[in-house]
């Protein structure tokens, strides 16, 4: 048997299960709002061309449209300034081998459920690191808060003084690349940063930092409590977009049961 | 006095909704003249340029003196009432549901006799006020009205069915992000509309009017986006059989001309806003009004487009939004091509720039938005199909008429 055949035999037998990680494309997810005076993160959107009718009598199909960083999507270095001279920086450069890659998982979901600022602090990692050891190097690092579980204005959660959800702050992000080198970092809200990310020194510290390092971002996942803190699988591969500085994509996990 | 109409009962459905049936449309090109007047609620007849006739009805030639030098201006509408009867049997497949019909003679102060409809207040050798009013055709048609107002005298029928009163109407508001929303929303309410459905986008995020549209009385908000086809289907599927006035005042807008930004972000938003959204409401709403423009009390009547000024003529500062009016002016007027047979009117309110974040950079005269609630209610009080409001407007289609390629020509610069 090789190896890939023992994946397969796993994957049947159900010894290895794929947990979509995954929100539906839908005009209604929300997508982050930016000052009105900047242009806006196109919403998902979705014409029908042609639905078994006059139009085309034996095929549906419809034109879609969208941002680049609208529904579940990934972040490439060139999305942000940190990150714009970063060696294949765009998702149409990234090489396959960084499509696939393992994820730890570090629970959040308490203080989130408490704290809708809540952070991710080196202290919180540190902990998780006597629990489940050390951070490796070139993984996925998944913050989990629940916050998939919400929908429609709570998702956003904006008020008068912007969104309030809980990221990373400026040091933990410094950890993670600095001392552990990961691939990325994924988050279930809008973003990779805390709805109040602007107020950090830099101001969006985990996209500020991470794609300065070349490093990933995946945001809007779900199913985040279904994964094991560590040992499981993410696929991860963005649209092959030309210069795209990010793209919706289906995200994948592997897990064994 | 007229008899007040009663606000309608609920609707029998065991009952075939009446088929809408239109007056006789045909008209010469020289009687156009008319409906022009009256789609701005004006009262203009033919006055020869050599002879300085005024003459009714519209001809080629000048019937005095034969000139052909006849230009439409706006005379006195006053008259006396020198004859009168009504018609209580016809063949015609519209006023069969009409009867009986009151008309009469009118010999107007400026000169010409003219057969037209009388309002029920107007008894013979009264002094009247003569209005040209737009039927459902779309065509123009005289009318006596009492030289003063009478109590109830919108309720008559035969000038009701020459208006879009909101009276007694459901009205749906497309865009409640809009700064304009609670004004015209309350202006609606205030002239009688018995429900106010207002449109959300983006229930995810707050809107700061909120509180000000739901403290209008009768208002209803249901999710609506403009952008989305699906979304403006599935409000038609609902609600498309109860419209029976539209009022779209989504309306997407940044300053900066074409080479402002040097891309097409914003002017997308503006074409997918301003075109393309009328366009996904005319096409998901405009079947279920049309099929419903003879349904009693609460009919479909006509769909109210907020358009700017500047779809007349470009204004730089704003030349992307401009253009996506342009465009929405043009599709206006496909809108009443498609509608002209159901005899639902498209009302078209023109405004120049409104008191909004939007037009912080430009000094006044700037329209206030209880300003133009006010225009557009009126508009439909008053059946017209173009409105001008405010000064901007105004200026704007005078300086059109007077000539389009000097108009552009001082628009267009040297500008400091």
């Amino acid at each position: 048997m090789t190896l890939l055949e023992d994946l397969a035999g796993a994957l049947a037998g159900g010894s290895i299960e794929i947990v979509d990680l995954t929100h539906t494309l839908d005009p209604d997810f929300p997508v982050i709002v930016l000052p009105p005076e900047f242009g806006q993160c196109a919403r998902f959107r979705m014409e029908e061309v042609s639905h078994y009718d006059h139009r085309g009598p034996a095929w549906k199909w419809h034109n879609i449209s969208m941002s680049e960083h609208t529904g579940t999507h990934f972040d490439a270095p060139s999305h942000w300034v940190s990150g714009r001279d970063v060696a294949n920086g765009s998702v149409d450069e990234i090489p396959a081998g960084n499509l696939m890659a393992p994820v730890v998982v570090i629970d959040c979901s308490a203080g989130a459920a408490e704290n809708d600022d809540f952070e991710l602090t080196p202290d919180i990692l540190s902990e998780w690191e006597r629990t489940h050891g050390r951070i490796p190097e070139g993984c996925w690092v998944l913050m989990r808060t629940d916050w998939s579980h919400r929908s429609g204005a709570a998702y956003l959660n904006m008020r008068e003084d912007g969104p309030h959800s809980p990221g990373p702050t400026p040091d933990a992000i410094r950890f993670l690349i600095d001392e552990r080198n990961i691939l990325g970092f994924g988050t279930e809200t809008i973003g990779t940063d805390a709805g109040q990310g602007s107020h950090y020194t830099p101001p969006y510290p985990a996209h500020f930092y991470l794609h300065g390092a070349g490093k990933y971002g995946l945001q809007c996942l779900c199913n985040l409590d279904k994964l094991p803190a560590t040992g499981a699988m993410l696929v991860t591969p963005p649209l092959k977009i030309r210069n795209g500085t990010g793209s919706p994509l289906r995200v994948l996990a592997l897990k064994e049961v | 006095m007229s008899d007040p109409i009663a606000p309608p009962g609920k609707k029998n459905p065991q009952r075939r909704t009446d088929v809408p049936n239109t007056p006789p449309p045909q008209r010469s090109r020289a009687a156009l003249g008319l409906a022009a007047a009256a789609a701005e609620g004006r009262f203009m007849l033919q006055v020869c340029g050599s002879c300085g006739e005024v003459q009714y009805p519209p001809r080629d030639a000048c019937s005095k003196c034969l000139s052909v030098d006849l230009n439409w201006r706006d005379v006195s509408p006053h008259g006396k009432l020198i004859a009168e009867t009504k018609v209580r049997a016809t063949t015609d497949l519209y006023f069969r549901k009409q009867t009986p019909v009151h008309v009469g003679t009118v010999k107007l102060d400026v000169g010409p006799s003219v057969i037209c409809h009388v309002h029920g207040d107007v008894g013979a050798d009264e002094t009247v006020r003569l209005a040209i009013k737009l039927d459902r055709a779309g065509q123009g048609v005289m009318m006596a009205l009492p030289a003063e107002e009478t109590p109830f005298m919108d309720d008559d029928p035969r000038l009701r069915e020459t208006s879009c009163t909101p009276k007694h109407r459901r009205i749906l508001l497309t865009d409640a992000r809009n700064p304009n929303a609670p004004e015209i929303a309350g202006a609606l309410k205030s002239a009688g509309a018995e429900k106010i459905f207002v449109g959300l986008s983006e229930d995810w995020r707050p809107n700061r009017y909120h509180d000000d549209i739901m403290a209008v009385t009768g208002v209803e908000m249901l999710p609506l986006d403009v952008t989305d086809s699906k979304s403006v289907e599935e409000l038609a599927a609902e609600l498309g059989g109860k419209t029976d006035i539209l009022v779209n005042n989504a309306r997407y807008v940044r300053p900066g001309g074409l080479m402002a930004r040097g891309d097409t972000v914003f002017a997308q938003n503006e074409m997918d806003v301003n075109y393309l959204g009328l366009m996904r409401l005319a096409q998901a709403f405009g079947p279920a009004m049309c099929a419903r423009t003879a349904d009693g009390t609460n009919s479909a009547v006509a769909w109210v487009n907020i358009l700017s000024a500047y779809a007349l003529v470009n204004s730089p500062d704003y030349g992307c939004f401009s253009a996506s009016n342009a465009a929405a002016f043009s599709l206006s007027q496909n809108m009443r091509a498609d509608f002209r047979t159901s005899g639902l009117r498209v009302l078209n309110v023109f405004v120049g720039p409104t008191d909004d974040d939007w037009h912080q950079e430009l000094p006044p005269p700037k329209v206030p938005a209880k300003t133009l609630a006010g225009s557009l209610v009126q508009g439909l009080v008053d059946g017209l199909e173009d409105v001008y409001c405010g000064d901007v407007a105004k200026d704007m289609i005078e300086r059109f008429r007077a000539s389009p390629k000097i108009q552009e020509r001082e628009m267009t610069g040297f500008r400091s």
